[in-house]
C-alpha cells in the first residue's frame, strides 16, 4: 500500500441530520438519515450511530429503503449517483452512476427502478431508470422528464397510491403510467394563489385511498379529493398550525395524518374523523421533516435544531439523536471544554451544548438563559454570544443578550463553576447589565498558579471591566467588578492576557494597549496605523514575549514586548488567528479568492512551520485547536505542529444555486505525518505541490504564495526544475490523475481508518474474517471489506505510477 | 355629471327581521324565504334572484317552516295553524288549525302520481298529521303513531313509503301505509355539561338509498343506514348546534348550517378514483354568516342560506358553475329590491316605512356654500314630524307621501287608510270616507299635482281616486288587458299628468291615458321582472329597467322603441354594469338637464347622459377618477353616458328635489350588524 504522508483536511462530522426526512427500516430497527456526504444508520433504541455509509463524494440528497429488498437501502447525492448500501453490514454494494453533466440538487428516491430527480436549471421532474445488472459501476442512461416546474423543495413532492414504474418511452413522451401527474398540476395550485398566503409547504398523499393533503403557509392543511376531474375536485381544510405547515405524512394504513410546523406539536389527525386530534407537545423546537416506520409503531421528526425525536405510538419519545445544534449562526467562538475535552460552542436558543469531538456526538446541553423558550417567528429570543473557561477548567464564564428592536440591549453577564459532584457546572454569579453596550471580547487570565482567577471584558461602551473572585468569609465567594479600565475614550476591540498572567493587552481600534493585571497601570501602548486592530494574541511558551495582532489593514504583526517595537509584520489578510495553548505555534487563516489558506508559524520567526493552501472554499471563520488524548511521536517537521494538538474549523459550505441549501459540515483538519517515499527533508512545499498534476500550476503557485512564506532560492530553484520534468513527462499521467480522482474517496477513508485510533464504528470480535494480510491489529471488519474491496479495484495505474 | 346639494340621510333604521325558514322550488326557480316577523318573499332565481314578490307579515304569525306543493305556497308555524299564500294577491289565502299545538315542521312528497299529495305537519304533542292537499284546501287526513317528545323535523322517502322523524333524543322513522313507527334511532347527547340536555335533532334528511342524515343539538351530523337503523358515521362540525340540513338534488352533496354561521358541506365521494365505495366526506366550509344558519338550500349550483344575521347569501359552489362569471360571483342580499322610502319632492319630506309604524321626517337645511365634497354647516336639523302606528295585527305593506306633502296614505293586506297633513301646524287627520273599492293595495302612488292617488289592487288592476279637500272619490279602475293576474308591483304617474305606467311580476309594462281613460299601449314584454319604471317630464319616453340590469327607453308617442334604446341594445351594455348584484330600484330625470337619467342601486347612483357615446366593451366604466386627472380637452374623448358615484355606499333611496338637491338615504350595514344580538361564543386563537 502506498501511503500519502500529507496534511488534509478531513471532514469530521456535525453535519446536519435534519436535511432530509429520515427513514426508518422494515423492522423499525435502524433509522437511515442523509448527513453530510454520508448516510449514518442509527439504532432506534439506543440512539448509536451503527453504521456511517461513505462514499459520496458530495450532499446526500435521498435515502430509500429498496422495496423489494428490505435490507439494502439506496442513496442519492449531489455528486450524480445513486448508490446501493447494505446497510446492517455499512457495505456499498452498487454504483449507479446517473447523467453526471446535470447538476442534481434535489433528488428523492421513489421506488426500485426510477428515481426521481429535479435538475437545478430546470426543476424538472426526472424520472431515471436504473439498469438492472450485476456490474459494480453501472450507468444510467435512460431519463425522462416527468414534470417541469416543480417546486425546488422536496416536501412539495409526493407520490400517491398505485403509482408503479412507468414503462418509459422515448425521453420526450410522457409517461402515461403516472397515475396522478396532477400531483403537481397547475390547477391545483393555481386556483389557491387569492388570499396570498396560501403557498403550499409540503404534500403528503394517502396509502390507499385518492386524498393528497397540503401543507399550506398560513397553518391550513387542505385534503384534497375527487381530483382527477377537471373541475369537480374539492378539498377540506383542517386548521390548527398558526404557522406554516413544514411537515405532512400519513400512517402506513392511512388512518392518520400527521403535521408538524414550527410549533413543535407533532398533531395526529384522524383521517375522515379530523375533528379529533392527538397532540404530541413540547418537541424541543420547529418539526422540519416527519416519518413513519413501514410498521407505523415509530414516528421520527427532524428537527430544526439538528435532532431526530423518535416516538412510539405518538404519545412518548423514546429516543433522541441530536448532532450538532448549528443553528443560523455561531455567536460564540469555539471553544475547548478543558475538562471534558468537548467542543463548547452556543446551541439551541438561550443554551450552550457541549459537543464531544471524539465520537461526533452531543453530550449535553447546558441551560444559560433558564427563560421559557417561546416558539414563535421573529420574537427576539437571548442568546448566548460569549463564553470563556479558566485554564484549569474551574469556571466558566457566558454572556447572553438579547436585542430587542429600536430599545436597549439587554445583557447578563454569568459566572459558572464546575461542580465535582455532579460533574457539570452551577450558576455562581450574574451580573446584569455589565456593560452599557454589547460585550466585544471576554478571557480569563491563564494565571499559572491557579489560585486567583480573573476576567476580563472588554465592551464596545469604551471600557474594558476586570473581575475578580474575593474571598468574603460568609456567604460564599462570588464575583465582582474590580477595575474599570479605558482608553481614550475609544471602544476597545479585543483583549487577550499574557501566557503567565502578568499582562493584559485590550486593543482600542488601531492602539494596542498593555497594562498590568497587579496593579492596573498601563504600561505601553503599541500601534500600528492606519487601520484598527482586528485579532490580538499572546504567544505561548517560548514565545511568550511576543504579541501577535492582525489588523483591517491585512497586516499581520508580531511585537516584541520586551522591546515594545514591531518585530515583524507582513501583509496578508488573516480572517482568523488563534495561539495553540500547548504550543508555540500559531495557525492564521487567509481568505483569498474564495478559497481559505492556513499558515501555521512560530512568532520568533518568520517563516511558516506549515502552510497549506486551499483547505477549504469559503472563509473560515471559527477554529480552535484541540488537544490531543496522547502525543503522537513524529519527527517530520511539517506536522510536529499538530503533534500534541489538532485543528478544527467549521466552514459554511455554501452550494451556489438559487434556493441555496445551506449546509454547515464540521471539519477537522486533521494532520498526519507519514513517510513518504520520494520526500527529503526540505521538500515540505514540494509534497504539497506533488499532487498538482502540472509543472505550470506549481510555477503559478510559486509565484501567487507570499514572499515570506517561501524557502530559500535554493530550495525553490531545485523544486522548480523538478516541477518542469514532471510537466514533460509521459501524457498518460494525466488520465491517470483523472482515475485517481474517481477513486480517491475510497484511498481517503482507507486511510483514515487506519491512522484514526479511535474510530466510531463497533469493534464486533470476528476472528475468523481477520485475514494474515492484516498484520495491523486494529483493523476492523469494515476496514477490512474495504481494503478487500480496493483490493478487486483496478491498481494498474497505480503501479505505473509508481514506476513513474 | 353636474354638481347637488346632497342631503344625507341617516336616520332611517331600517332593521330587516331574521330569515327564519326556506324552501325552493326547483321546477320555476322560485325561493320562498319566512322572516321573523312573519313576513314572506319570494326570489326568483331564474331572473338574477330578484325578489319578486312580498306578503307582509303579521302580528303572532311565526312561521317555523314553508314548503311548495307545484305552484302552491304552505307554511306552518309554532301557531299551530298551516297557512296557504294567495301569490297573486299576495296575502294568505286560509289558515287551517292543526290541533296538535305548535307545528316545528312541513313536509310534502316532492311528487305524487295520484292527484292529491299528501303533505304532513310535525306537532308539538308528539303527533304526525298527514293532511291531504285539494285543488282548493288541504284537508286533515289522519294521525301517524302518537310519539312522546314532539316533532321538530320531517322528511319524505322519496318514494312516499316511509318517513324519518327527528325528535327530541331519537330519529323515527315511519311507514306511510301503517303508519307505525319501524325504526327508533337514538341519538347520542353531547359530552360534558350537556350530557343532561336532551340532543334535539334539528334537521333532517332522507336519501333515496334508504340513508338517513340528521343535525342535532349536540352538534353532529350523523349518517345513518336507514334500512337497519345503525349508525354509519358521526361528524362534530360544532360545539353548538346545526340547526339546518339540505341535500342537493343529485343527492351527491350535503350542506348543513350551524350556530356558529357557518355552513360545512359534505360530499358522496369514492374514496379511491376507480372504486364504487362512496362515502361522505365533510369538504368545504363557508362562512358567510355572524349568526345561526337557520335556513338553508342547496339549489343546483349553489348554497342559499340566511339566519339570524338577516341576510340572504347566494354561495356558488365553484366546481358547478365557470369560474369568474356572473354566475360565480358570491351575493348577499341585505335589503328589500323595493323602495321603504316616499319623498315629497316639493314638501322636503321623506317617509319611512316600518311593518308597524311610519316615520315622516323634515329634511334639514342649509345655506351655506362649499367646494365639492365639502360637508355644509346643517342650518336646521333634520326632525322627525310624525310618527303613526299602523292599526290592527297585519304589517304595513306599503306607503306613499303625496309630492306636496299633504296626504299620506298606507295599505295592509286588509285594510287602507288615507291620511291629510297639515304640514305647518304638523296636524294629522284620517280621511274617514274612502271609496269601496279601495280596501288594500300593493303599491300606492300619488299624482305630480296631488290630485290622485292610484292604488294597485287585485288582478293587476289600478284604482284611481280623485282627491279632494274634505272627501276622496273614487273615480275608475283601470285594466289591463292581457286578463294577468299577477299584481303589479310598479307605478308611474307621469309629470303632467298625461300618462301612468305599471309594471306587474308577469313583467308586463301597461301605459294608461289618464285623459281618456283607457290603455294607452303595452310595452313588448322582456323576459325580466321590471325593477323600476319612469316617463321623461318632456319627452314622454318610458324608461324601464329590468332585474337583468337591462335599460329600455319606449317612446309613448310613437309607440316604439327610441332610437337610443335600440342603439344600446345593439351595442350591448358594459359587462361591468351587468355584473353588478343589485338591481336598480328607482330612476329619476333631472329637469335641468333633459338628457340625464339618475338611477340608483344598493351600491351607487348612476347618471345616464343620452347624449354622449355609450361606453365600448373595453373602456372603463368608472372612469370619474381618470377624468379628473385628464386635461380638459382630453376629457371630451374619454367621456361616456354611464357615470357613476359610488361615494354613498347601502343606499335605500336617492331622490331628487325640486330645489336640484339630491337626497340620500343610507343604511349602513354595521348598524344592522350592531343591533343584531350577541352571536354564540366562539373561541378565537390567540385569545
Amino acid at each position: 500500500m502506498v501511503e500519502h504522508g500529507d496534511i488534509r483536511v478531513v471532514h469530521r462530522g456535525g453535519s446536519k441530520i435534519n436535511s432530509r426526512e429520515p427513514v426508518v427500516t422494515n423492522d423499525s430497527r435502524f433509522l437511515l438519515c442523509a448527513s453530510g456526504e454520508r448516510v449514518k444508520v442509527f439504532s432506534t433504541s439506543t440512539e448509536e450511530c451503527v453504521h456511517d455509509l461513505r462514499g459520496h463524494t458530495d450532499l446526500v440528497t435521498g435515502v430509500l429503503l429498496r422495496p423489494t429488498n428490505h435490507l439494502q437501502v439506496y442513496s442519492c447525492s449531489v455528486d450524480g449517483t445513486v448508490r446501493l448500501w447494505d446497510f446492517t453490514d455499512g457495505i456499498l454494494i452498487k454504483v449507479q452512476l446517473d447523467y453526471c453533466s446535470v447538476c442534481v440538487t434535489c433528488s428523492w428516491l421513489m421506488f426500485d427502478i426510477v428515481c426521481m430527480c429535479v435538475c437545478a436549471e430546470l426543476f424538472q421532474l426526472v424520472a431515471v431508470h436504473l439498469p438492472q445488472s450485476g456490474d459494480q459501476l453501472v450507468e444510467a442512461q435512460e431519463l425522462s422528464a416527468v414534470l417541469s416546474n416543480v417546486s425546488s423543495n422536496p416536501a412539495a413532492t409526493g407520490f400517491g397510491r398505485g403509482v408503479r414504474a412507468p414503462p418509459l418511452r422515448s425521453p420526450n413522451a410522457p409517461p402515461g403510467a403516472i397515475t396522478y401527474p396532477k400531483t403537481d398540476s397547475p390547477h391545483l395550485l393555481t386556483t389557491q394563489r387569492k388570499g396570498g398566503k396560501n403557498t403550499l409547504m409540503c404534500i403528503a398523499c394517502h396509502p390507499k385511498d385518492d386524498c393528497i393533503a397540503t401543507g399550506h403557509e398560513d397553518g391550513k392543511i387542505r385534503l384534497w379529493r375527487n381530483f382527477n376531474h377537471k373541475k369537480e375536485y374539492t378539498y377540506t381544510t383542517l386548521h390548527w398550525h398558526h404557522n406554516a405547515v413544514s411537515s405532512l405524512r400519513f400512517t402506513p394504513e392511512g388512518t392518520n395524518l400527521l403535521s408538524g410546523g414550527l410549533e413543535s406539536v407533532l398533531v395526529q389527525w384522524r383521517y375522515n374523523q379530523e375533528s379529533e386530534r392527538d397532540f404530541l407537545p413540547r418537541l424541543g423546537s420547529a418539526i422540519t421533516h416527519i416519518a413513519v416506520s413501514p410498521d407505523g409503531t415509530l414516528f421520527c421528526t427532524s428537527h430544526s435544531d439538528n435532532k431526530i425525536t423518535i416516538i412510539q405510538s405518538c404519545v412518548k419519545v423514546s429516543a433522541v439523536i441530536q448532532g450538532l445544534v448549528n443553528g443560523e449562526s455561531v455567536r460564540t467562538d469555539l471553544m475547548v471544554d478543558p475538562r471534558s475535552k468537548s467542543l463548547v460552542l452556543n446551541g439551541k436558543p438561550g443554551h450552550l451544548q457541549f459537543y464531544s469531538l471524539q465520537r461526533d456526538k452531543l453530550l449535553y446541553n447546558l441551560d444559560i438563559v433558564q427563560q421559557e423558550y417561546i416558539h414563535e417567528l421573529g420574537l427576539q429570543q437571548f442568546e448566548v454570544v460569549k463564553v470563556a473557561f479558566d485554564a484549569p477548567g474551574n469556571w466558566m464564564a457566558t454572556v447572553e443578550e438579547r436585542k430587542p428592536k429600536a430599545a436597549e440591549p439587554e445583557i447578563n453577564l454569568k459566572l459558572w463553576a464546575f461542580d465535582e459532584q455532579t460533574q457539570s457546572f452551577v450558576l455562581n454569579t450574574t451580573v446584569s447589565a455589565p456593560h452599557e453596550a454589547q460585550i466585544t471580547s471576554m478571557c480569563f487570565s491563564q494565571a499559572a498558579d491557579g489560585q486567583t482567577s480573573m476576567l476580563v471584558s472588554a465592551s464596545e461602551d469604551g471600557h474594558f471591566k476586570a473581575w475578580q473572585l474575593p474571598r468574603s468569609a460568609y456567604e460564599g465567594p462570588s464575583w465582582s467588578c474590580d477595575f474599570v479600565g479605558d482608553y481614550r475614550g475609544l471602544a476597545p476591540q479585543c483583549c487577550c492576557f499574557s501566557a503567565d498572567g502578568s499582562l493584559l493587552a485590550v486593543s482600542f481600534q488601531e492602539v494596542v494597549t498593555v497594562w498590568s493585571p497587579a496593579s492596573w497601570e498601563l504600561l505601553t501602548t503599541l500601534s500600528q496605523p492606519p487601520k484598527a486592530i482586528r485579532d490580538l494574541c499572546f504567544g505561548r511558551l517560548g514565545c511568550s514575549k511576543y504579541l501577535m495582532g492582525t489588523t483591517a489593514s491585512n497586516l499581520l504583526c508580531c511585537w516584541n514586548l520586551l522591546t515594545c517595537s514591531l518585530e515583524w509584520s507582513t501583509s496578508m489578510d488573516v480572517s482568523l488567528l488563534l495561539s495553540d495553548p500547548l504550543t508555540e505555534n500559531m495557525a492564521a487563516f487567509c481568505c483569498q479568492a474564495e478559497s481559505t489558506d492556513l499558515f501555521v508559524f512560530k512568532p520568533s520567526e518568520p517563516r511558516p512551520v506549515a502552510s497549506l493552501k486551499a483547505v477549504c472554499s469559503g472563509k473560515v471563520t471559527r477554529a480552535v485547536f484541540a488537544p490531543r488524548e496522547e502525543m503522537l511521536e513524529s519527527c517530520e517537521e511539517s506536522s510536529q505542529w499538530l503533534n500534541r494538538s489538532q485543528l478544527y474549523f467549521l466552514t459554511q459550505h455554501m452550494l451556489f444555486i438559487d434556493d441555496s441549501v445551506a449546509m454547515t459540515p464540521f471539519y477537522l483538519l486533521l494532520g498526519k505525518h507519514r513517510k513518504q517515499e520520494n520526500q527529503d527533508s526540505l521538500t515540505r512545499l514540494s509534497a504539497e505541490l506533488m499532487p498538482l498534476p502540472r509543472g505550470s500550476l506549481a510555477i503559478k503557485e510559486l509565484l501567487q504564495s507570499p514572499a515570506h512564506v517561501l524557502p530559500s532560492t535554493s530550495v525553490l530553484c531545485s523544486m522548480f526544475v523538478e516541477s518542469l520534468l514532471v510537466s514533460v513527462a509521459d501524457g498518460s499521467e494525466e488520465s491517470k490523475h483523472a482515475e485517481e480522482e474517481m477513486e480517491s474517496e475510497k484511498e481517503e477513508e482507507d486511510s483514515e481508518g487506519e491512522m484514526e485510533s479511535r474510530t466510531p464504528r463497533p469493534e464486533p470480535a470476528s476472528p475468523g474474517l481477520q485475514s494474515a494480510e492484516s498484520a495491523a491489529p486494529a483493523l476492523t471488519k469494515a476496514q477490512l471489506k474495504e481494503l478487500r474491496r480496493v483490493k478487486k479495484l483496478d491498481h494498474g495505474w497505480l503501479a505505473d505510477l509508481l514506476l513513474s | 355629471m353636474g354638481e347637488f346639494k346632497v342631503h344625507r340621510v341617516r336616520f332611517f333604521d331600517y332593521m330587516p327581521a331574521a330569515i327564519r325558514a326556506m324552501a325552493f322550488n326547483r321546477r320555476t326557480e322560485r325561493l320562498a324565504l319566512a322572516r321573523a316577523d312573519g313576513a314572506l318573499e319570494i326570489f326568483n332565481f331564474a331572473d338574477n334572484y330578484f325578489q319578486e314578490k312580498v306578503i307582509p307579515g303579521q302580528d303572532g304569525r311565526a312561521v317555523e317552516a314553508l314548503c311548495w306543493v307545484g305552484r302552491r305556497l304552505f307554511s306552518a308555524g309554532l301557531n299551530g295553524e298551516i297557512t296557504e299564500y294567495d301569490l297573486e294577491n299576495l296575502r294568505p289565502r286560509y289558515t287551517v288549525e292543526a290541533y296538535g299545538g305548535p307545528i316545528w315542521t312541513i313536509s310534502a312528497v316532492a311528487y305524487s302520481l295520484s292527484g292529491c299529495v299528501p303533505c304532513q305537519v310535525g306537532c308539538e304533542d308528539g303527533t304526525v298529521k298527514m293532511f291531504e292537499v285539494l285543488e282548493d284546501r288541504i284537508q286533515f287526513q289522519r294521525n301517524l303513531d302518537r310519539q312522546k317528545g314532539r316533532i321538530i323535523s320531517l322528511c319524505w322517502h322519496p318514494s312516499a313509503s316511509l318517513i324519518a322523524a327527528g325528535m327530541m333524543d331519537m330519529i323515527r322513522i315511519f311507514d306511510v301505509e301503517t303508519g307505525r313507527a319501524t325504526h327508533r334511532l337514538l341519538v347520542e347527547r353531547g359530552v360534558g355539561a350537556s350530557k343532561s340536555k336532551e340532543v334535539v335533532v334539528w334537521s333532517i334528511a332522507f336519501l333515496s338509498d334508504h340513508t338517513i342524515i340528521s343535525g342535532d343539538s349536540a352538534g353532529k351530523v350523523q349518517i345513518w343506514d336507514g334500512l337497519t337503523g345503525t349508525l354509519a358515521r358521526t361528524h362534530l362540525v360544532t360545539k353548538w348546534d346545526v340547526l339546518a340540513l339540505s341535500v342537493s338534488q343529485d343527492e351527491s352533496s350535503l350542506v348543513a348550517g350551524t350556530s356558529e354561521g357557518t355552513v360545512v358541506q359534505f360530499q358522496f365521494l369514492s374514496s379511491t378514483l376507480d372504486g364504487q365505495n362512496k362515502d361522505w366526506v365533510r369538504t368545504r366550509t363557508f362562512k358567510n354568516h355572524s349568526h345561526d344558519v337557520r335556513a338553508l338550500v342547496h339549489t343546483e349550483t349553489a348554497v342559499v342560506s340566511g339566519g339570524m344575521d338577516t341576510q340572504l347569501v347566494v354561495r356558488p359552489l365553484l366546481d358547478k358553475v365557470e369560474k369568474n362569471t356572473q354566475e360565480s360571483a358570491m351575493r348577499k342580499m341585505a335589503f328589500p329590491h323595493r323602495s321603504l322610502v316616499c319623498c315629497a319632492k316639493k314638501a322636503g319630506l321623506l317617509l319611512f316605512q316600518f311593518p308597524d309604524h311610519l316615520e315622516l321626517w323634515r329634511l334639514g337645511e342649509s345655506d351655506g356654500h362649499g367646494n365639492p365634497g365639502d360637508s355644509l354647516p346643517v342650518k336646521r336639523k333634520p326632525e322627525k314630524l310624525i310618527q303613526l302606528k299602523r292599526k290592527g295585527e297585519d304589517h304595513i305593506c306599503c306607503s306613499a307621501l303625496s309630492p306636496c306633502g299633504g296626504w299620506l296614505a298606507y295599505s295592509t293586506v286588509t285594510s287602507f287608510r288615507l291620511y291629510r297633513l297639515q304640514n305647518n301646524t304638523i296636524s294629522i287627520t284620517k280621511v274617514s270616507k274612502l271609496p269601496k273599492d279601495l280596501r288594500s293595495a300593493h303599491q300606492l302612488c300619488f299624482s305630480t299635482d296631488s290630485s290622485r292617488l292610484f292604488a294597485s289592487s287585485i288582478n293587476s288592476s289600478v284604482v284611481v281616486v280623485a282627491l279632494n279637500q274634505p272627501e276622496c272619490k273614487y273615480l275608475h279602475t283601470l285594466k289591463p288587458k292581457s286578463g294577468s293576474r299577477e299584481p303589479v308591483h310598479l307605478l308611474f304617474a307621469s309629470e303632467d299628468g298625461k300618462w301612468l305606467a305599471t309594471a306587474n311580476t308577469a313583467c308586463e309594462v301597461q301605459v294608461y291615458n289618464l285623459d281618456k281613460i283607457k290603455l294607452h299601449c303595452t310595452v313588448p314584454v322582456y323576459g325580466s321582472c321590471p325593477t323600476a319604471i319612469a316617463i321623461h317630464p318632456t319627452s314622454s319616453n318610458l324608461v324601464v329597467v329590468h332585474a337583468d340590469q337591462q335599460i329600455f327607453e319606449y317612446s309613448l308617442v310613437q309607440k316604439e322603441y327610441t332610437e337610443w334604446s335600440r342603439r344600446l341594445q345593439k351595442q350591448g351594455l358594459h359587462s361591468l354594469w351587468l355584473e353588478r348584484d343589485t338591481p336598480i330600484t328607482h330612476v329619476t330625470f333631472n329637469p335641468k338637464h333633459p338628457a340625464h337619467i339618475i338611477l340608483h342601486d344598493m351600491f351607487m347612483f348612476c347618471v345616464i347622459d343620452q347624449s354622449l357615446p355609450l361606453p365600448e366593451a373595453k373602456t372603463r366604466l368608472f372612469n370619474q377618477m381618470i377624468l379628473r386627472s385628464l386635461p380638459e380637452p382630453m376629457r371630451i374623448l374619454h367621456r361616456h353616458a354611464f357615470k357613476m358615484c359610488k361615494t354613498f355606499q347601502n343606499l335605500m333611496c336617492v331622490r331628487l328635489l325640486e330645489d336640484h338637491s339630491l337626497v340620500v338615504v343610507e343604511r349602513p350595514l354595521l348598524d344592522i350588524m350592531s343591533q343584531l344580538p350577541a352571536p354564540v361564543r366562539q373561541k378565537r386563537f390567540a385569545t
